[in-house]
């Protein structure tokens, strides 16, 4: 039984009247890559500022990192580390200043920052790009960093947030095998994604419609359990049961 | 400009290579160069596109899809090449061309203070028509909106908001439809109603043309060309393009997925592992049989490994043309 | 802490990266300085002033002559009689009207005691105040010199100051048609420059360029509706001033109203102009806000007079449009004059527009590069 980072029980979160997350249920390993799948507007998107220490749940018992969700935020923000499509790295900054710049925030010490900001440049290849601005990055360069750069301070759990979006099919390839590694190594990712065959790399994952969970297993017995081929089947399955 | 053969005619008379030379060319591009600064964004692009056909442009962020399709509607220039639209030349009869094209742009581009009714109303007396004139061209798209039709277009989901560029970007009738990204960013349900609605528009004799970087939406096209770094790494029909993987391909399954990768790239005779959802696409360096594999993998620590034989797809054959590049 | 300087390091990183904003930084403050410094003059230096001789003998020469000498004065023209007053003042170039008696010279010598008129355009109360003001030192000292070395205080000249089209010396004559000037200007230009760059920058733009409009219907189409707006904020305007400010409207209403709508329709047009060369609306509004409030304010004519600058501030001035409403909004509400005397600056403000218009259709790009 490995231990949970995140535990999760009758969340509930409402805007006004809105009820955007309805009742969730549910725990997530230390280590464990973890699929959050839904439609836009399903409520993943304030779910994730639940556990990420950005907003506070209308009812019900979050904690993450062994951190309360309601008293707790701030130890909750150093404990994790977050990447999200539209804004990951400063543009008009170097490469390297970015990276000095998120462990200062981070609060890691001199020496640190500068050992992995060696060990990062060496594992991505990224040397000749130490003193290039992000702006003049290609896509998937910005995102394989922007990923080294959330899991920098080592966190508990590092979100996701559609990290691969539009990004080309070798680079998205690399970028899951650094999220394998990174779960390996014992961090927990929770990850966002509209490309089905992405959920298949999770250990688990779970499928949101209009704020409450629908689906959440392995994506193996989710097939086995709605009789079909692939992930996909399975949201359309849910989505449109006839 | 030459007038648009009859669909019957060719049926009957013609042989399919021929036909598809007399066909009436809704593009015709050759050596379509664009840079921006120090970036090559398109390198001599050329190909054709026939009338009626769904055409999509398959590549991820970057290719250039984007500015190709700003060439195609006239909105750049290009820096070097010609390219014909519907017959036009995209350059200097722009301003005819852009009667005709119905264009929806990459981000959503519609007055988010409008509401569904009055976005699609504007856009039809843009054009100069009415939405009752063309309305049977959109009524199966507009049904999925129409009980939303005095919301404001800006408080309108992805997917809805996805319908209503498409009914206000047809609802002149337009004779080639431009279509950029249009399930970027959407649902996997949404995006495939998406491409149900693009299939029932062939019966208009519109041409579609769309880019896309989900691989896996380019079997619900007639044909597609793969595009990387601003330059096409191949044209056909899909089938064609699956076809033309040069390699036998195998599927690998275990249970511990990392572990599959690490442990087939570690293998000398491997020359692509690739995961692919539940299972490692694994090309050989030279066309072996599976056995070896299995062995080896027994020897690594996996004993649960399940290989096949499988039939390459097309994002299989993008990542083949893609390391032939480098 | 560290954590904090870190952040304070990446803020002086992306400011010293932004050239844009360093130019505001350093550049502005300089310009501010420097226009503050020579435009901005409390001092008069040659002030339009007529002269009324009823007398015409040496005495009134010498005066004359003392007074135009002073360097703060210039001579506009000579009248001939009462009538001829009202007119040189509406024609704008005239601060002050000095009228000497009849028989000056004879009665300052035999009675010891002679009078003149200062009569004032009270529409600029700080100009003639000051104009007043000197003229009538100039006067003192004139008299104490012609009472000679005896120090015989007997010789007195007495100014009667009047001023004209505003008695009481009312600030809000100067101000009220300077602050419609410059309000007007501000928000059309503003309304219109945002118009066009937010459709740039949400993407609409891309939707509109790929249909049948033409550039000149969509930027027709965009004033339009401000056009009308507008309106209504001028009848709002001015029926406040009125009110509130008991500022009249001596003149032709109908003119008036026909004269801001020039004016209207022609801030609306510059507006479209910025917007055309905006990349988005940051810029845009900075442009219309920044770029047009400063020079309005300051080199229009509506607080310091454009006499007092330097020639070269003039020749920046007459390539403001509020320069010319200035003068035509004064004219019709307080002077109460007629088309004539303002025709050459209504042209002048429907050439502009015309030009707006042709540069906005111009400078439309009808590409996205």
């Amino acid at each position: 039984m490995r231990n949970q980072v995140i535990t999760v029980k009758n969340l509930v979160k409402k805007f006004g009247s809105f009820v955007a997350n309805d009742n969730l249920n549910f725990d997530v390993s230390a280590g464990e890559i973890f699929g959050f799948l839904g439609a836009n507007g399903a409520g993943k998107t304030t779910t994730i500022r639940i556990l990420s220490g950005l907003s506070k749940p209308t009812s019900g018992d979050v904690n993450v990192a062994g951190f309360d969700a309601y008293r707790q935020t701030e130890q909750i923000k150093r404990n994790i580390g977050y990447m999200c499509q539209k804004f990951s790295l400063y543009e008009d900054l170097t490469v390297k200043e970015n990276i000095i710049l998120y462990g200062g925030i981070y609060g890691m010490n001199k020496s640190l920052i500068k050992e992995r900001l060696a060990e990062l440049l060496a594992k991505l290849r990224f040397q000749k790009y130490e003193n290039k601005m992000i702006s003049d990055l290609p896509l998937g360069l910005r995102q394989k960093l922007a990923f080294s750069v959330a899991v920098l301070h080592e966190p508990k759990i590092v979100f996701l947030d559609e990290p691969t979006g539009g990004v080309d099919p070798i680079t998205r390839r690399q970028f899951w095998e650094m999220i394998y590694e990174t779960a390996a190594s014992g961090i927990t990712v929770f990850v966002t994604t509209h490309y089905m065959d992405e959920a298949e790399y999770c250990d688990r994952i779970s499928i949101m419609s209009e704020g409450k969970i629908v689906a959440l297993d392995s994506p193996e017995r989710l097939k086995k359990q709605y009789n079909a081929a692939s992930v996909e089947e399975v949201f359309i399955k849910i989505a449109r049961p006839n | 400009m030459m007038a648009p053969l009859n669909q019957e005619c060719l049926e009957k008379q013609y042989s399919p290579e021929t036909k598809n030379d007399l066909m009436f060319k809704a593009i015709e591009s050759s050596g379509i160069t664009k840079t921006f600064g120090p970036t090559m964004a398109l390198d001599n692009i050329s190909f054709s596109i026939n009338e009626s056909e769904v055409f999509g442009f398959i590549g991820p962020d970057g290719a250039g899809k984007t500015t190709l399709f700003r060439i195609i509607t006239t909105l750049l220039l290009p820096d070097e090449g010609n390219m014909k639209v519907l017959g036009m030349d995209c350059t200097s009869e722009y301003k005819e061309l852009r009667k005709n094209i119905g264009y929806m742009p990459g981000r959503f581009s519609l007055y988010q203070d409008l509401s569904v009714e009055e976005n699609l109303n504007f856009y039809a007396t843009v054009f100069g028509t009415t939405v009752k004139e063309n309305y049977e061209l959109i009524s199966d798209i507009y049904a999925h909106i129409e009980p939303f039709k005095k919301r404001l277009a800006g408080k309108l989901s992805g997917g809805m908001k996805q319908k209503l560029a498409l009914s206000c970007a047809l609802i002149h009738k337009p004779r080639l439809l431009v279509l950029d990204e249009p399930t970027t960013g959407v649902d996997a349900v949404s995006r495939s109603e998406f491409w149900d609605m693009l299939g029932k528009l062939r019966e208009y004799n519109i041409t579609i043309i769309v880019s896309t970087p989900y691989m896996d939406e380019a079997i619900r096209c007639d044909r597609v060309a793969l595009i990387q770094n601003g330059k096409i790494l191949s044209i056909d029909t899909p089938q064609k393009i699956r076809a033309g993987f040069s390699r036998k391909l195998f599927t690998v399954k275990s249970v511990e997925k990392y572990k599959l990768i690490k442990t087939l790239r570690k293998n000398p005779e491997i020359l692509t592992a690739y995961p692919f959802g539940d299972s490692v696409h694994v090309t050989f360096i030279n066309d072996t049989s599976e056995n070896f594999l299995f062995e080896y993998l027994v020897k690594e620590g996996i004993s649960d490994a399940v290989i096949q034989e499988a039939e390459a797809g097309i994002e299989d054959r993008f990542l083949e043309l893609m390391n032939k590049g480098e | 802490m560290k954590r904090f300087l870190g952040f304070v390091k990446k803020e002086f990183l992306h400011i010293f990266r932004d050239y844009r904003t360093l130019f505001i930084l350093f550049g502005i403050p300089a310009a501010q300085i420097l226009i503050f410094g020579y435009a901005v003059s409390t001092d008069i230096k040659n002030a339009g002033v007529a002269f009324l001789d009823l007398s015409h003998d040496e005495v009134t020469q010498k005066l004359t002559d003392k007074i135009i000498s002073s360097g703060f004065f210039k001579k506009t023209e000579t009248l001939l009689n009462y009538s001829d007053i009202d007119k040189v003042f509406k024609k704008g170039k005239t601060k002050a009207v000095i009228i000497f008696e009849d028989d000056f010279g004879k009665k300052l010598v035999s009675e010891g005691k002679a009078t003149l008129s200062i009569i004032a355009d009270g529409s600029e109360p700080n100009t003639a105040t000051l104009v007043t003001n000197y003229t009538t030192a100039i006067v003192n000292d004139f008299a104490s010199e012609f009472a000679g070395p005896t120090l015989n205080n007997s010789i007195r000249i007495s100014p009667e100051v009047k001023m004209l089209y505003n008695p009481n010396l009312k600030s809000h004559f100067m101000f009220v048609p300077g602050v419609i000037t410059l309000i007007l200007i501000l928000i059309c230009a503003l309304m219109t420059s945002v118009t066009i760059t937010r459709e740039k920058e949400f993407g609409t733009m891309e939707v509109l360029l790929v249909s049948p409009l033409r550039p000149i219907q969509i930027i027709l189409g965009k004033v339009m509706p401000y056009f009308i707006l507008s309106f209504i904020n001028v009848l709002l305007i001015l029926v406040l001033s009125w009110f509130v400010f008991g500022l009249p409207v001596k003149g032709s209403l109908m003119l008036l109203l026909a004269e801001c709508m020039l004016y209207i329709l022609m801030s609306l047009t510059l507006g479209i102009l910025i917007s055309t060369v905006s990349k988005n609306m940051q810029q845009a509004i900075f442009i219309s806000l920044i770029g047009l409030m400063l020079p309005t304010i300051l080199l229009s004519g509506f607080i310091f007079p454009i006499e007092n600058m330097p020639k070269i501030y003039d020749y920046v001035s007459s390539v403001l449009p509020p320069r010319y409403f200035i003068v035509i909004i004064k004219n019709i509400m307080i002077k109460g004059t007629g088309l004539m005397y303002i025709w050459k600056e209504t042209i002048i403000l429907i050439i502009m527009t015309l030009v707006f218009i042709g540069l906005s259709v111009r400078k439309f790009k009808i590409r996205l590069e």
